[in-house]
């Protein structure tokens, strides 16, 4: 179910949402279960499951279950909806994913703007599943659907000097109101420096668990750079940008001793609040080992050689 | 209105209060364990430690109202009042300790003096240990006019019970400034009456 390269998985192999929704109210039983059960602390289950096999790099993600559809769909940061977990699902009817406008530009060769019909038709549809570590130390398995951002930047053709990617979400306060308070500098923006972006793990994800993007997720199209905290995952895109400086990330500009720009999954470099070394995988109850890399690190580390990851962090 | 009377409806409204939160987490586990939402433990950290505050906040409430109102039988709210708030304050830090982080006391001794929020927290809850101890009449007794002045701990309490939830929100600080607010508020009011006795008035 999991992969370790992109385009392993078929997707007549992800398995449909109705067994996951049955796999919940499985979860729901055993964790009644096991609170009792947390009594004692050296019998839990995670802890075993967090030493014995996550411990490897993204190969040991295929034995990781994925996380139950009404979770990924609950429990959002998604501040244009508001700061509470639940405000996202609560809100985003109010949102209206269709018609979308995508804008390519800054320097490219080929700028323009487009319907996502459009944006989307020369490519193919891929399955990816992969984890998602949130920079509040909790994460989740997802399987999302997309295509990658390195052909999308190739199509536009990127200019000598293009060395950054800038990634901006919609501003629409009218049906988002989390926009409508002024604490974040709307709208948000998100950015990777080019080889991040032409990685082939870096995806723009249309739709999760087989079905198309919920608004609480980011629809119509978002991010997914699954080596990176959660926040670098901009949602709702609505422009995409080639420039030749670092963007200035929003986290970043509200909390620069907190938030990078890199925001690499790194157990060693805590957040100055709380610890990154261990995370709570949402539907577990004990904590696990954070990943180097969230686990990827096979495929990603070489971008960052040489460089003081506690520094740039 | 009969006095008694009074004080009975006081303290039930009181009792309440205090057992309110728990009905909450009831009503939502009424379907299973999902009614508390894809982060349980985030759940009920967050709901224990807001009624914490809140509680916290109505105790200090109490004789300012009872200044207000002249209703000196409002006095016997304040030990309930306390409890209660040491009652949900030690909910809130044995989820934190059992749940959160497990019994993993090398985890827990590290964020209590490395993170300054988590210091503050549980500064906070041994001052309320303190005060929910020392709460009998025994004590009142053995510790006479000292007693007073280590139940004024509870304004300490409370300063750092906002420091705690400041420190410890992402980026809203919406409902840290409130109880910050509230609290900057009661304390406004007594040290207002404390001139106006020092004046002798």
């Amino acid at each position: 179910m999991l992969i370790g390269k992109p385009n392993d998985i078929p997707s007549s192999e992800i398995t449909p949402r109705d067994s996951y929704l049955k796999r919940r109210e499985f979860i729901g039983k055993t964790a009644r279960g096991l609170i009792v059960a947390a009594a004692a602390p050296s019998t839990l289950l995670a802890c075993d499951r967090a030493n014995g096999k996550a411990a490897g790099g993204s190969a040991a993600a295929e034995q990781e279950e994925l996380t139950p559809y009404e979770h990924v769909t609950t429990y959002n940061n998604f501040y244009e909806f508001g700061v509470g977990k639940e405000d996202p699902s609560e809100l985003a009817h109010r949102f209206n994913p269709s018609p979308w406008t995508v804008e390519i530009g800054g320097l490219v060769n080929n700028p323009g703007e487009y319907h996502l019909e459009d944006f989307l038709k020369p490519h193919a549809i891929e399955d990816r599943t992969y984890r998602l570590r949130c920079v509040e130390a909790w994460s989740m398995v997802i399987p999302w659907q997309g295509i990658p951002l390195a052909d999308v930047l190739n199509r536009a053709g990127p200019r000598p000097g293009a060395e950054f990617v800038e990634l901006t979400t919609v501003f629409r306060p009218s049906e988002m109101p989390g926009q409508r308070r002024g604490f974040i500098d709307w709208p948000y923006v998100e950015g990777l420096r080019l080889d991040e972006a032409m990685h082939p793990l870096t995806i723009l994800a249309t739709g999760l668990y087989g079905e198309e993007l919920p608004n609480q997720n980011g629809a119509p199209l978002r991010l997914v750079v699954p080596w990176k905290y959660g926040f670098k995952s901009i949602k709702s895109i609505v422009r995409i940008r080639l420039i030749d400086h670092m963007p200035v990330n929003t986290w970043k500009q509200m909390q620069p001793s907190e938030y990078g720009f890199y925001a690499n999954v790194n157990p060693n470099v805590d957040h100055p609040r709380w610890s990154q070394a261990r995370e709570r995988r949402i539907g577990e109850l004990g904590r696990r080992p954070t990943l180097m890399f969230n686990g990827y690190g096979d495929q990603v580390a070489h971008l960052y050689e040489g460089m003081d990851l506690s520094r740039w962090y | 209105m009969n006095r008694r009377r009074r004080v009975w409806g006081l303290k039930a409204g009181v009792w309440a209060l205090g057992l309110f939160p728990l009905a909450r987490v009831g009503w939502w586990v009424r379907d299973g364990l999902i009614g508390l939402g894809a982060n349980p433990i985030e759940k009920v950290l967050l709901h224990s430690g807001w009624w914490t505050l809140t509680l916290l906040m109505a105790a200090l409430a109490v004789t300012p109202l009872r200044r207000i109102t002249g209703w000196n039988e409002l006095v016997k709210l304040r030990r309930p009042m306390g409890l209660f708030a040491f009652f949900w304050a030690t909910i809130h830090f044995g989820v934190y300790i059992g749940l959160d982080q497990f019994f993993e006391w090398t985890f827990i001794w590290e964020d209590i003096a490395e993170r300054p929020f988590i210091t503050v927290g549980f500064a906070a809850w041994l001052i309320l240990l303190a005060l929910a101890l020392t709460s009998t009449r025994g004590w009142i007794r053995r510790l006479g006019k000292r007693w007073t002045l280590l139940h004024r701990g509870v304004y300490l309490a409370g300063l750092l019970g906002v420091i705690h939830f400041y420190w410890r929100v992402k980026a809203d600080t919406r409902e840290p400034l409130i109880f910050g607010a509230v609290f900057v508020a009661l304390m406004a009011l007594r040290m207002q009456w404390t001139k106006r006795r020092a004046k002798g008035r």
